[in-house]
C-alpha cells in the first residue's frame, strides 16, 4: 500500500553520487534508501481530518516536494514529522511515521532529541528577537555544546553553509531582525543546519520572499541535497522541477487530503498518471 | 449658521475642560510647593536631610529616617513581588491547563482590586502576630513589605501577561522546531523579548510601593529610626505624614508639605523612567 | 541514528529546566494559599458579623457594635461627587486629545506630561493637596464635598486615559462617512463617536468608581472621621476605608467589625466590576446588531 516510487537505479535522473550528510557521513551512496516512512497517517484537528490515511517512502539524501492547492495537508504533514503537531491543542495524528526504523511516537522517544534531528524552517522566516550570534549559537548551547572554540566554529560554518557568512561576519551581534528577509530566511537554515539534523522539513521557505532572494534560498537548498533529506513544499511547480528528485501531490478529496500521487518529479509533473495530477499541472502551465 | 455655533461651542468647552484638568497639575504643585515654603525658607532644605532628628515641635525636621524607610520597605517590597509576578505570568500562560489559569488569572485580577485598607487590616490581623512569635514587636519593615509586595504584585504579573501575550505565536514553533525544551524556550527568548515591559512593570510597581499609605501605616510600627534590622518597626515617609497631618500646625505644617512634595518627585522619576524604558505597562 | 555531532544535553540544563518549573509552580501555588487564607479570613471573620441591620442601623461603641448605615451613605455621595465632577470633565478632555489635537503634537504631549504626572502622585499626597486647597483656601472645611473633589482630581487621568484610548478605538472609517454625509463635529461626535466608545467609556468609568471606592489615604484629611449620618455635602462623612482603618488601628476589638465592613467593601468593588463587564457587553452586542 506504501506509494514508493520508482527508484533511480541507472542513475539517469540523478547523475552525480553524493554522499549522506555529516551524521552518516563517509558512506558514500548512490541509491538512497527510506530514511522516513509513513504508513497511514491521518492528522485531524479536533476530530476534522485534515489529511486521510497517507502512506509514502522518502529517501534519504534526496529532496522531495510536496505539492497540492491550499489546505490540503501539506504543512499538516510535514509538521507530523517532526511532531511539531504537538503544540497544536485538538489535534490528534492516527498512523505511524517511522524515521530511520524507529516510531517517532515511541514511548522512548526524546521528542526534542527528534526535532534535533528533524530541522524545520517555516514560510515566513521566524528568527528570534536575538543577536544573529545567539540565534546559532543558543540552540547549540541548548543541546549540550558549550565550548566557545567549537561554538563559533559551528556558527562560522552554518553561515557558510547558507552563504551568508561573507554577509554579517562584520555585525554577528547586531539583531537578527536587522536582517532582510531573504537573510533572516537564511539565518532560519542555518539555525537549523547548525544542529547537523538529518533531515530538514521546509514549509514554502520562498513563498515570503522577493524573486532575487527566493532564488537564492532555493540554490541554497539545492546544494543541501545528498547531505541532507530535505521534504519542501512549494506551490512553484517550476522551483519543484529543479530542485525536487521526488514529488508528491496532494488533493482535497471528500473534505479531507489525500495522496494522489507519489512518483520521481520529472515524472510527475511530464507524465503524470493521474488525471488530477494531469490538471493541475497543467493549470499551472496554462 | 448654528451648526457653525453648535461646534465652535464644542470646541471652546472642549478646550475649557482640557485646561482644567491639566492645570490641575499646576495647582497641586502650586499649592503644596505654597504651602512647603515656610519650613523651606525658616530651616533651609539641608535640615531636611542633615537635621538632628525628627523632632518637629522643636524645629528639629531631618526627614532622613522617613526616607530610608520609605525606601527600604519598597525596595523590598518590589524584590519578593517581581519573581512571584514573573513566574504568576509564565504559569497563567505557559503552565497551568487552561481552567486552571483563568482561575488564577482571576485571583490576580482580584489581588489588584483589593483595596490597601484591606490589605493591611489582614496584614495587621495575621501577618503581623506571625512576625510578632518570630521577633517583637511584629509591626516591621518585613511586615510592611511583605504586604506591599502582595500588594504589587499583580501590576508586575499583569504587566508581564500583557507582554507574554503579545509575543507572537511563530516564537514558540520555532524554538520547538529546534528542539528546545518550554524552559529553554522561556529563558532564551521569551523573557528576554519581554524584558522592557518587566521593568517597566517592576518600576511602577516600585512607585506604587513608595507611594502607599495605609499598608506600611498599618503594619510597619510607625516608630522613626533609621532601621538596622528587618524586625525593626519603621515609619516611612507616607506614614509619617497620615500620622502627623491631624495635629500639625506652623512650620511643623509645612514640613510635612516638604515630605509629600519630596515623596511625589521621587514617584514622577519612577514613573518617567517605567515609561520612558519602552515597555507597556499594565495599569492595575 | 548515531548522535556524533552534538552532544546529548548537559546534566545541569535538565536541572536549570526542573528548579525553574518547579519555581513557577510553587511561587504560583504560594500565591494561591495566600490568597486563599485572606479570603478565608474575610469571609470568616466577616461574614458573621453582617446582617440586614449591619447595613441599616448606624455604628455604635465606636464601630465595634451597631452597622456602617451612615458609613455607606458617606461612601456613596463621596464618589458621587467625585465621579461627577470628574467624569464630565474627564471625557470633554479625552475628546480634545482624541478627535481635535494633531495627535504628538505639542498640545498632545503637554497635556499628556501633565496627566502622566497625575496619575503617579501618592494618594497621600492628593490628600495633603485636597486639605489645603478645597478646606482650607476653599473654606469647604473637613466635608464631603471636599473629599469628593480630592478623589475627581485622583481619578481625573483615569478617567481621561481609558475613554482616550476608547475613542482612539473607533475605526476611522465612520468618522469619514459622518464627514462624508456632512454631519458636524458635534453630531459626529454624538452620534457616532461616542455610543460607538460607550463599553470603553462605561469600564474607565467603572474603573475610576472602584479606584474612588478604595481609597483611604487622600479621605482622611479632607472628608474626616465623622460617622453621623450626613445631613449635606458640607457635613463631614466617614468613606467605609477610613472606617475599616480607623476600626482596625484605634479601636481595640474592632477587628470583627472592620472585616465585615472589609467584606461590603470588597463585594462592592465586584458587583460594580460585574456591571461594568455586563453592561460593556450588552453594549456592545447591541452596537455589533446595529452594523
Ligand atoms: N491549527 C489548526 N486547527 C484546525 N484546523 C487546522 C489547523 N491547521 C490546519 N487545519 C486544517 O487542516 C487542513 C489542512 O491544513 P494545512 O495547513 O495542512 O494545509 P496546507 O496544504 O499546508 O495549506 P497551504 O498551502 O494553504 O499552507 C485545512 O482544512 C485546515 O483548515
Ligand atoms: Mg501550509
Amino acid at each position: 500500500m506504501t506509494a514508493t516510487p520508482d527508484r533511480i537505479a541507472d542513475g539517469s535522473y540523478w547523475p552525480q553520487s553524493y554522499t549522506l550528510g555529516p551524521i552518516m557521513s563517509g558512506e558514500p551512496c548512490c541509491v538512497p534508501k527510506t530514511l522516513i516512512s509513513v504508513e497511514g497517517l491521518s492528522p485531524s484537528y479536533s476530530g476534522k481530518t485534515a489529511l486521510e490515511n497517507v502512506s509514502l517512502d522518502i529517501d534519504g539524501g534526496c529532496i522531495t516536494a510536496l505539492i497540492g492547492p491550499s489546505g490540503c495537508g501539506k504543512t499538516s504533514l510535514l509538521s507530523s514529522l517532526n511532531r511539531l503537531t504537538d503544540l497544536i491543542p485538538g489535534c490528534r495524528l492516527a498512523g505511524r511515521i517511522r524515521i530511520d526504523g524507529e516510531d517517532i511516537h515511541g514511548v522512548d522517544v526524546n521528542v526534542q532529541g527528534l526535532r534535533r534531528r528533524v530541522g524545520m524552517i517555516f514560510q515566513r522566516p521566524n528568527p528570534f528577537p536575538l543577536s544573529i550570534r545567539r540565534n546559532i549559537e543558543m540552540p547549540l548551547r541548548e543541546h549540550g555544546m558549550s565550548r566557545r572554540s567549537e561554538l563559533d566554529e559551528r556558527i562560522e560554518r552554518a553561515l557558510r553553509d547558507v552563504g551568508l557568512w561573507a554577509e554579517v561576519r562584520d555585525r554577528l551581534d547586531s539583531p537578527a531582525l536587522t536582517l532582510s528577509g531573504g537573510q533572516q530566511q537564511r539565518l532560519c537554515i542555518a539555525r537549523a543546519v547548525a544542529l547537523e539534523p538529518s533531515i530538514l522539513l521546509m514549509d514554502e521557505p520562498c513563498s515570503a520572499l522577493d524573486p532575487l532572494s527566493s532564488g537564492i534560498v532555493e540554490d541554497l537548498i539545492a546544494s543541501l541535497r545528498g547531505r541532507y533529506t530535505v521534504v519542501i513544499v512549494t506551490h512553484n511547480l517550476a522551483q519543484a522541477r529543479r530542485i525536487a528528485n521526488y514529488a508528491a501531490l496532494f488533493w482535497v478529496q471528500n473534505r479531507a487530503g489525500t495522496l494522489i500521487e507519489f512518483d520521481q518529479c520529472r515524472r510527475l509533473l511530464e507524465a503524470p498518471r493521474s488525471d488530477i495530477t494531469a490538471a493541475y499541472v497543467r493549470g499551472h502551465r496554462g | 449658521m448654528s451648526r457653525l455655533d453648535r461646534d465652535t461651542r464644542l470646541l471652546w468647552s472642549l478646550s475649557a475642560s482640557a485646561v482644567l484638568a491639566s492645570g490641575l497639575l499646576l495647582l497641586i504643585v502650586l499649592f503644596l510647593a505654597a504651602e512647603s515654603w515656610p519650613a523651606l525658607s525658616r530651616v533651609g532644605i539641608q535640615a531636611f536631610f542633615f537635621g538632628k532628628g525628627w523632632h518637629p515641635t522643636e524645629g528639629a525636621f531631618d526627614l532622613t529616617p522617613m526616607l530610608v524607610a520609605s525606601l527600604a520597605t519598597s525596595t523590598l517590597a518590589m524584590a519578593v513581588a517581581v519573581p512571584f509576578g514573573v513566574a504568576s505570568a509564565l504559569f497563567q500562560r505557559f503552565y497551568a491547563p487552561v481552567l486552571f489559569g483563568q482561575i488564577y488569572l482571576w485571583i490576580i485580577v482580584l489581588l489588584a482590586g483589593t483595596p490597601s485598607v484591606v490589605l493591611g487590616l489582614w496584614g495587621l490581623t495575621t501577618i503581623v502576630p506571625l512576625i510578632l512569635w518570630l521577633a517583637p514587636p511584629g509591626t516591621s519593615l518585613i511586615a510592611g513589605s511583605l504586604i506591599l509586595s502582595l500588594m504589587i504584585m499583580p501590576t508586575v504579573a499583569l504587566t508581564t501577561d500583557a507582554a507574554l501575550a503579545a509575543l507572537p505565536q511563530s516564537h514558540w514553533a520555532g524554538a520547538a522546531a529546534l528542539g528546545l525544551s518550554r524552559e529553554a524556550t522561556i529563558i532564551n527568548v521569551i523573557l528576554p523579548s519581554a524584558r522592557a515591559s518587566i521593568f517597566a512593570g517592576s518600576i511602577l510597581a516600585l512607585a506604587r510601593a513608595l507611594g502607599e499609605t495605609m499598608v506600611v501605616l498599618m503594619v510597619s510600627g510607625n516608630v522613626v529610626q533609621v532601621p538596622t534590622s528587618l524586625f525593626d518597626p519603621v515609619r516611612t515617609l507616607t506614614a509619617n505624614i497620615a500620622l502627623e497631618m491631624a495635629y500639625a500646625t506652623g512650620d511643623h505644617r509645612s514640613s510635612l508639605f516638604v515630605s509629600g512634595l519630596a515623596l511625589a518627585g521621587l514617584v514622577l522619576i519612577l514613573a518617567i523612567a517605567a515609561r520612558r524604558s519602552g515597555g507597556h505597562v499594565v495599569h492595575a | 541514528m548515531p548522535d556524533v555531532c552534538v552532544a546529548p544535553p548537559a546534566a545541569y540544563l535538565h536541572v536549570r529546566d526542573t528548579l525553574l518549573r518547579a519555581a513557577v509552580w510553587s511561587a504560583t501555588l504560594l500565591v494561591g494559599a495566600v490568597f486563599a487564607w485572606l479570603l478565608a479570613d474575610l469571609l470568616g471573620q466577616g461574614a458573621a458579623r453582617i446582617d440586614w441591620s449591619f447595613l441599616t442601623s448606624a455604628p455604635r461603641n465606636a464601630g465595634r457594635s451597631g452597622g456602617i448605615a451612615p458609613i455607606l451613605v458617606s461612601t456613596l455621595v463621596v464618589v458621587v461627587v467625585a465621579i461627577a465632577v470628574a467624569a464630565p470633565l474627564g471625557l470633554a478632555t479625552a475628546v480634545l486629545l482624541a478627535e481635535v489635537v494633531r495627535r504628538g503634537g505639542r498640545t498632545e504631549r503637554l497635556i499628556g506630561l501633565s496627566l502622566d504626572v497625575l496619575a503617579g502622585i501618592p494618594s497621600i499626597v492628593f490628600g495633603l493637596f485636597g486639605n489645603a486647597f478645597f478646606c482650607i483656601w476653599l473654606g469647604l472645611g473637613f466635608s464631603i464635598l471636599a473629599g469628593g473633589l480630592t478623589l475627581a482630581c485622583m481619578v481625573l487621568p483615569i478617567l481621561i486615559r481609558t475613554a482616550e484610548s476608547g475613542l482612539r478605538m473607533v475605526p476611522n472609517d465612520w468618522r469619514f462617512g459622518a464627514a462624508a454625509l456632512g454631519l458636524s463635529r458635534a453630531a459626529t461626535l454624538w452620534q457616532i463617536l461616542i455610543p460607538a466608545a460607550a463599553p470603553a467609556l462605561l469600564a474607565g468609568l467603572m474603573l475610576g468608581i472602584g479606584r474612588a471606592m478604595a481609597e483611604t489615604a487622600a479621605l482622611v484629611f479632607t472628608s474626616g472621621y465623622v460617622d453621623r449620618m450626613p445631613s449635606s455635602l458640607w457635613d463631614s462623612g466617614r468613606a467605609i476605608s477610613v472606617h475599616i482603618y480607623d476600626l482596625s488601628m484605634n479601636v481595640a476589638g474592632g477587628d470583627q467589625s472592620a472585616y465585615a465592613s472589609a467584606l461590603v467593601l470588597i463585594v462592592l468593588l465586584i458587583m460594580i466590576n460585574s456591571a461594568a463587564i455586563w453592561l460593556a457587553d450588552i453594549l456592545l452586542v447591541r452596537r455589533i446588531k446595529m452594523i
